[in-house]
C-alpha cells in the first residue's frame, strides 16, 4: 500500500503511522491539490455558425500567437488552491460554498473528470460520481433501456445492474412506463429514473452534486432516506455538495466549507453551514444600528439591535429565538417608553405587529432619561426569507421617533421537526407551531359487535 | 485490499488495464450507438444495406461506364469497386461520425468520468455493424454475377482486423484533435473525401506506375482494399504495398492513442 507516494503523502502518511499504526489508511486523501484555469483562453465553444467560421480563420494565428507566448506571461486563475483532507470510511460529508467557490472544480478532480494542475489525491475503493442525474440517458431509448445505459455509465456491471434492476424499477414508481421511450416521460418521472438507477451504486465511495436539487419533495426525501441508510449500513463514505442546508444537516457527519478556492472550515455540520450563511449575506445589513444625534428634545430612539439567543446576527434558523433591543434617550423624563414595531416581508407585506400602548407590559416605576427595551418575541415563526423591522417610538401620547425597515433580517429554512425536509417555502409567510394529535374514532355500533 | 486510485497533474500511460475492465460499457455505447441510428428511420437497419448499393450504382455508372475505368483483372468493374467501396465506406463513415464523437458527447465528459477512449471506439465498433451487413450486400452481388470467391477468402477476417486498427487510429487522433481544434470540424469532411481519390477505390493501385505505389501505400487504406481484392477476387497478392499499409495503420493506432491519452485529461476543461 505503502509505495507510491509524492512528496506531501509521504510525509502525511509518515506521521499518522507512526502515532497511530493501527489507524486505517483514509479512503480519500486529498493532498494539497490546485487547479488553474487559463485566462484570456478563448471560448472555443462556437455557438453561431458564422461565428465558428471566423474563429475558425482567425485560428491558425490565434493558436500562433499563442504558441510564442506560450506559459510565459499568461494569466492563471486558481479555482482551487491547496486543498488538502482526508476522508475516512463512512464520513458524509456535506462540501458547501457560495456558486463560484470551488467546490465543483474539487468534485470533478475528485471524480476524474478534470485533472488537477498540482497536488495528488488518492482514492481508495470502487468510487461512484453523480454530478448530474442521468448522464448519457437518451430521449429516443425505453426507460429499461436507459437503466442498463446510465448504470453502465455510472460503473455499474450488467450482473449487477440484473441483479438490481426489479428494485431499481420499484424504486423509480414508473414500472408501467418501462418499455416507453423517455422522451415521452414527463420530467418527474425522468428524474425518478434517473434517480432510482443511481440510488442503488455501491460504491465505496460516493460523490454527489447538488443532484437533490431536481424531483418533488416526496421523492428527494425518499432518496435521501435511501443514501442515509446505505451510508450507515455499509459504511460507504460520501462526499455531498449542496445548497439544501436541511439536507446537509440531515446527511452529514461533517462539513467542509469552501471559499475563493480554499477549504474556509472543516467541522461540524452544525458550525459550517452557519458559516456558510453568514458568508452569504446581503451586504448593508447590520443587527445594531445607532441612530445619530438630534437636536430635537423628542424622545427618540439611539440604537437598535437584532439578537439571536442573547447574540447580534441578523440570521435566524426557522424556529431561532428573536429578541429585539432598543435603547432610548427621554429628553424629558417619562415614565413609560412606547414601542411598537412591524415585521414585513421583503415585498413590503406587514405581517406581524406588536406594540406595548396595546399591552400590559414593561411599564417603568421610575422615570429616567436613558432606558432599554427588550421585546422577546420567542421563536421565529417565519418562512425563510428576508424581512424587515419598521419602528415606531413614543410616550404614552404620541409616536416621536419612526423608523420604516430600520433593521433587515434573514430567515433560513431549518429542519425544526429533523424529518430531513422543510415545508415548502413559498406556500406562505408563516409557519405555525402546531401540535398534532391523532386518535382513533372507534364508532359505538352495537349491532356489529359480531365483527 | 481495494483498489486504490491516484489523480494527480500529467498522467500519463495507456491504462489499458482500466480500458479492460470497463469493456462492458464499450459494449453498451456500440450497442446504443446502433440502436438510436436507426430508430424514427422508416426503413431502418434496411439503410446499412441501401447506401452501399446506390453509391455501387453510381460509381459503376461513372468510373466504370463513363470514365472507362479497366478492373486490373478478370472480373467485372462493379465487384472490383465494391470490394474498395465496402472497407472503404466503413473507414469513412467511421472517421466521420468518430471524428465529432468527442465533440458530440461533451455534456457526458464534463459530467461523469470513464475511459475517453470509448466514446470514439463506440462509434465505430456502430460502424461496424453496417461493415458486417455490407458483406452481406458483397455476397448478393457475387452470387448474381456468379462469381466464386477464391480459398484466398480465409484471409478476409485480417484484413478486417486491419481495416478497424487503422479505423481506430484515425478516429482517436482526429477526435481528440477536434475537441482541441474544432477546425477540424470543417477539416474532416474534406479529407475522407480527398482520402477517397488517394485510396484506389474506383482505380486500380496498378494505375500508378510501381515504382510509386508504395508512396500510395502510406495511406492505410491502399493496401487493405487491394488486399480485399486479393483475397475475395483472386488477385494477386501485392505484398510490398499491402505491408507498407499495415505498419502504417498500427503507427497511426499507435500515435492516435498516445495523443488521445495526452490530451484526454484536457478534454473536460475545454469541452
Amino acid at each position: 500500500m505503502r509505495t507510491s507516494h509524492d512528496s506531501h503523502g509521504a510525509t502525511f502518511d509518515g506521521r499518522s503511522s507512526t502515532i497511530q499504526p493501527l489507524m486505517p489508511l483514509p479512503v480519500v486523501q486529498v493532498n494539497n491539490i490546485g487547479k488553474a484555469y487559463r485566462l484570456g483562453q478563448p471560448d472555443i465553444k462556437n455557438a453561431m455558425f458564422r461565428d465558428a467560421l471566423l474563429a475558425t480563420l482567425k485560428a491558425p494565428f490565434r493558436r500562433l500567437s499563442e504558441l510564442r507566448q506560450s506559459n510565459k506571461g499568461v494569466d492563471l486563475f486558481w479555482a482551487l488552491k491547496n486543498v488538502s483532507f482526508d476522508l475516512h470510511e463512512g464520513e458524509v460529508v456535506g462540501v458547501i460554498g457560495r456558486n463560484g467557490a470551488g467546490k465543483s472544480t474539487l468534485l470533478k478532480i475528485l471524480s476524474r473528470i478534470t485533472e488537477p494542475t498540482e497536488g495528488q489525491v488518492t482514492l481508495r475503493g470502487r468510487v461512484a460520481s453523480l454530478l448530474e442525474v442521468g448522464t448519457g440517458f437518451h430521449p429516443e431509448l425505453t426507460g429499461r433501456e436507459n437503466i442498463y445505459l446510465n448504470g453502465a455509465i455510472l460503473g455499474m456491471f450488467k450482473t449487477e445492474i440484473d441483479r438490481k434492476f426489479d428494485e431499481i424499477v420499484a424504486f423509480s414508481e414508473i414500472a408501467q412506463f418501462l418499455d416507453t421511450p423517455v422522451k415521452r416521460y414527463s420530467s418527474g418521472m425522468y428524474v425518478r429514473l434517473a434517480f432510482a438507477v443511481a440510488a442503488h451504486l455501491e460504491p465505496e465511495i460516493l460523490i454527489v452534486d447538488e443532484v437533490l436539487a431536481v424531483g418533488d419533495m416526496a421523492f428527494q426525501a425518499k432518496c435521501l432516506g435511501k443514501m442515509k441508510e446505505v451510508s450507515r449500513a455499509s459504511g460507504r463514505t460520501i462526499l455531498f455538495v449542496s445548497h439544501n442546508m436541511p439536507a446537509v444537516r440531515a446527511l452529514c457527519t461533517r462539513s467542509i466549507v469552501v471559499e475563493s478556492g480554499k477549504i474556509f472550515f472543516d467541522g461540524g455540520v452544525e458550525e459550517g453551514t452557519r458559516y456558510y450563511i453568514k458568508g452569504n449575506l446581503p451586504s448593508g445589513s447590520h443587527p445594531i444600528v445607532a441612530f445619530s444625534e438630534t437636536d430635537t428634545n423628542e424622545p427618540r430612539m439611539t440604537c437598535v439591535k437584532l439578537m439571536n439567543q442573547g447574540e447580534p446576527t441578523t440570521i435566524f434558523y426557522m424556529g431561532d429565538e428573536l429578541t429585539l433591543e432598543v435603547e432610548y434617550l427621554f429628553p424629558h423624563k417619562t415614565a413609560s417608553p412606547k414601542l411598537g414595531f412591524i415585521i414585513s416581508t421583503e415585498e413590503g407585506y406587514p405581517i406581524v405587529n406588536a406594540n406595548n400602548r396595546y399591552q400590559r407590559s414593561g411599564e417603568l416605576d421610575t422615570p429616567c432619561d436613558r432606558g432599554r427595551i427588550r421585546c422577546e418575541l420567542g421563536q421565529v415563526p417565519l418562512m425563510p426569507g428576508e424581512y424587515t423591522v419598521s419602528l415606531w417610538f413614543g410616550d404614552s401620547i404620541q409616536d416621536t421617533h419612526i423608523v420604516e425597515s430600520a433593521l433587515r433580517f434573514r430567515v433560513i429554512e431549518y429542519d425544526l421537526w429533523g424529518m430531513g425536509r422543510v415545508p415548502p417555502t413559498n406556500a406562505s409567510a408563516m409557519w405555525w407551531s402546531t401540535k398534532f394529535h391523532v386518535d382513533p374514532i372507534h364508532k359505538k355500533l352495537e349491532l356489529s359487535s359480531d365483527e | 485490499m481495494p483498489i486504490e486510485t491516484v489523480i494527480r497533474a500529467n498522467q500519463r500511460g495507456l491504462a489499458l488495464g482500466e480500458v479492460y475492465a470497463r469493456r462492458e460499457l464499450l459494449y453498451i455505447l456500440i450497442w446504443r450507438d446502433i440502436k438510436i441510428r436507426y430508430k424514427q428511420t422508416v426503413l431502418g437497419v434496411a439503410w446499412a444495406v441501401l447506401v452501399p448499393v446506390l453509391q455501387l450504382a453510381i460509381f459503376t455508372v461513372v468510373f466504370g461506364k463513363l470514365a472507362g475505368i479497366r478492373p486490373d483483372g478478370d472480373y467485372p468493374y462493379p465487384l472490383f469497386v465494391l470490394a474498395g467501396l465496402v472497407p472503404w465506406t466503413f473507414f469513412s463513415q467511421a472517421v466521420a461520425l468518430g471524428g465529432q464523437s468527442l465533440v458530440n458527447q461533451q455534456q457526458m465528459l464534463t459530467k461523469i468520468y470513464f475511459p475517453r477512449l470509448f466514446v470514439p471506439a463506440g462509434a465505430v465498433g456502430g460502424c461496424f455493424v453496417d461493415f458486417l451487413v455490407s458483406f452481406a450486400v458483397f455476397a448478393a452481388v457475387l452470387a448474381w454475377y456468379h462469381y466464386v470467391p477464391s480459398w484466398q477468402m480465409i484471409f478476409v477476417p485480417l484484413l478486417v482486423l486491419l481495416t478497424v486498427v487503422a479505423s481506430l487510429g484515425a478516429v482517436f487522433l482526429l477526435s481528440a484533435l477536434t475537441v482541441t481544434y474544432r477546425d477540424f470540424r470543417f477539416v474532416v469532411p474534406v479529407m475522407i473525401q480527398s482520402l477517397m481519390y488517394l485510396s484506389p477505390v474506383v482505380y486500380p493501385v496498378t494505375l500508378v506506375p510501381e515504382r510509386y505505389q508504395w508512396i500510395l501505400g502510406l495511406n492505410p487504406m491502399t493496401g487493405i482494399i487491394d488486399g480485399f481484392r486479393s483475397a475475395i477476387l483472386g488477385k494477386s497478392w501485392n505484398f510490398p504495398t499491402l505491408l507498407t499499409s499495415a505498419v502504417s495503420a498500427v503507427i497511426i493506432l499507435l500515435a492516435g492513442t498516445m495523443y488521445f491519452r495526452n490530451t484526454e485529461r484536457r478534454f473536460a476543461d475545454i469541452a
